[in-house]
């Protein structure tokens, strides 16, 4: 299917330190991000048509949290505006939908998290099936380290896993990027990353029903997103942890000829801003004319339950 | 710069969920040291069971018994347990595959070490000793040297005194961090100064400062030092006691506009009959002790101010 409207990342901004962000509130964190963003497309706050964040009230540990940040975005008087309780991926893919259907023809998408409030290991666990799992209060590298055992008991990886991982780095940060319709997105930037596909899908939610080794949801998603109609040279991948890329070369066909995730690590990056990061540093590459075509992931949940692809390109 | 301010924040909740009819039978059984799957049209025994089928979302209700004894199908040694987890000393998180069923389910298995651990091993369930109806009735598995158990057998899912719901306790430990703007406006509290902060581009001064203002989405970085006296813009009488709070009722919470500021404070009105607080009444705070915020604001004596004075700040 070809979107009904030409729809493009046009601006992107993301902090860059490493691990907790000092003595900073959300939204004071967010702010430099924001306005970076806005600057390079060429808005005042407020001004995009359409604005959507992504973030976690259990990451923060507060009920409502993202209402906090919308001071930073100029939402008096009130602005359009959504969240998701989630990476913001999602909310680039919500934007995303709002400007294909015509509601908005500019949007600002943004996302935050400030992991080092509380202990990840044990708040990750409170988004596990409440009922068979999260009594067990099994932390994400656990339960990544049975899927790494998986992927080598099958052959897929080399080296079995040893013991079970410490926690990743606990990195705050924010991202933010611009999306736009046709001809203002050709006014904000000079190549702008169109994005020619995006669709997400969702495994089971039983890890035991799963077949850890593969990604069914990832590989439909990218069929979905176009993926598979023309090679990509570049994919960004949102991979946790390590044996989880091998999965996602996988089920995305990814070979030798493909640069896989430029940008560094996603697991150094800040929870629900990782996703958001991976797209917005795949259409930066397209805005630098580093890349024509690449290919961009997102997951949420244990063991990449929750896949998201997007297909960018930008003019020739 | 005033440090940066941190606080302990606990947040602790019990969810209470119910359960339908698989998922009730499937926890009750495991009180009664019975395990049942849930088979699908095309066969496959799903252990633990789901309500309907993650392929062809057909609703699912024909449950069976499998075996507690099973083979595990991946594992990974958990060499730091953290409190809530199921077993104290170290362990292997498992996954696995019932006799009987076609899936696998997760728990921990009780090893001596990583070594003594491996993809294929059987193990059997060791059961807790006080059951209540949940996952973690089944304690832990061990390793079992015996015969495979039974295939899957037809089972009603009947037990008495069924549980027909879940209550889930959470404790989540975090660390507050109120942010620059905030920590800057308690410090100054603690010294008995209120400082806002002044928008750059529209100059509206805000206080409590929350470091961005909202109309311009500009950092509010400028300090401001608005009040110490104001205006009540509007007002309430609460007449029901707050939980751990030593106020006697009916008292007074209001909006104040401190002189100089564009955004109202709310605070608590005290030292006159709560019948005898009024819009327009001029206030200043009060504080007491060595308390690091104003206990409450109090009349200052001077006439009314003028309704069009704060108007735009109700
Ligand atoms: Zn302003």
């Amino acid at each position: 299917m070809t979107p009904p409207r030409d729809v493009a990342v046009v601006a992107y901004a993301r902090t860059d330190h490493q691990g907790p962000a000092e003595g900073l509130s959300e939204a004071e964190a967010l702010l430099p991000v924001l306005h970076d963003a806005l600057a390079q497309a060429g808005l005042a706050p407020g001004e995009a048509d359409f604005t959507c964040s992504g973030s976690s009230d259990y990451l923060a540990g507060r009920p409502f949290s993202f209402t906090l940040t919308l001071d930073a975005v100029g939402a008096w008087p009130p602005i359009a505006e959504s969240h998701v309780e989630m990476d913001g991926a999602w909310a680039l893919y919500e934007a995303w939908v709002k400007i294909l259907t015509g509601r908005a023809d500019t949007a600002l998408v943004y996302a935050h998290g400030k992991p080092s409030a509380g202990d990840p290991r044990d708040v990750l666990t409170r988004t596990l099936d409440p009922y068979y799992v999260a009594p067990l209060w099994p932390e994400p590298a656990s339960l990544a380290a049975l899927q790494a055992r998986a992927l080598a008991d099958a052959g897929h990886t080399g080296e079995p896993p040893g013991p079970t991982p410490g926690p990743p780095a606990v990195t705050d940060g924010a991202a933010a990027v611009v999306l736009a319709a046709g001809d203002a997105a050709r006014r904000m930037c000079a190549r702008p990353a169109w994005i020619r596909g995006a669709d997400h899908r969702v495994e089971p939610h039983a890890l035991g029903l799963r077949d850890l080794t593969d990604s069914p949801s990832t590989r439909l998603a990218a069929e979905r997103a176009g993926a598979f109609r023309a090679p990509v040279d570049t994919a960004e991948l949102h991979a946790p942890f390590a044996a989880q890329e091998a999965v996602l070369r996988r089920a995305l066909r990814l070979d030798d000829t493909v640069t896989v995730n430029p940008s560094g690590d996603a697991a150094a990056d800040p929870l629900m801003v990782t996703g958001l990061i991976r797209l917005g540093e795949a259409a930066a590459r397209i805005h630098r004319g580093a890349s024509d075509r690449a290919l961009a992931h997102a997951t949420s949940g244990p063991c990449l339950q929750h896949n998201l692809v997007a297909v960018l390109e930008g003019d020739a | 710069m005033p440090e940066n301010l941190t606080a302990p924040l606990v947040v602790e909740f019990p969810f209470t969920r119910s359960l339908g009819p698989v998922q009730s039978a499937f926890l009750t059984g495991l009180r009664e040291r019975v395990v049942l799957g849930v088979r699908t049209r095309d066969g496959r025994v799903l252990v633990p069971p789901v309500e309907y089928d993650p392929v062809t979302a057909d609703e699912i209700r024909d449950l069976v018994e499998v075996a507690t004894t099973g083979t595990v199908t991946t594992w990974a040694w958990n060499p730091s347990p953290r409190p809530r987890q199921p077993l104290p000393r170290p362990f292997a998180w498992v996954l696995v595959r019932l006799d009987g069923a076609d899936t696998a389910l997760l728990h921990a298995l009780d090893a001596p070490g990583a070594d003594a651990v491996r993809t294929g091993m059987r193990v059997r369930i060791r059961w807790a000793a006080r059951r209540e109806g949940a996952i973690t009735d089944i304690a832990c598995f061990e390793a079992h040297d015996g015969p495979a158990g039974h295939r899957a057998a037809p089972h009603d899912g009947r037990f008495p005194d069924p549980v027909t719901s879940l209550t889930a306790p959470a404790r989540l430990e975090y660390t507050y961090t109120p942010g620059r703007a905030q920590s800057r406006y308690l410090d100054g509290l603690a010294r008995r100064e209120i400082l806002g902060e002044r928008c750059p581009s529209c100059h509206k001064v805000y206080v409590p400062p929350r470091g961005a203002c909202p109309t311009c989405g500009v950092a509010t970085t400028e300090p401001a030092a608005p009040g110490p006296r104001g205006t009540v813009t509007t007002f309430c009488v609460v007449n029901i006691k707050a939980k751990g709070l030593d106020i006697d009722v009916p008292y007074v919470y209001a909006h104040i506009a401190l002189d100089g500021a564009d955004l109202a404070l709310h605070a608590r009105i005290g030292g006159i009959p709560y019948d005898r607080v009024r819009m327009g009444m001029r206030v200043e705070p009060v504080w007491t002790g060595d308390g690091r915020h104003p206990d409450h604001y109090r009349p200052t004596g001077e006439p009314d101010a003028d309704y069009e004075s704060y108007r735009r700040l109700l």
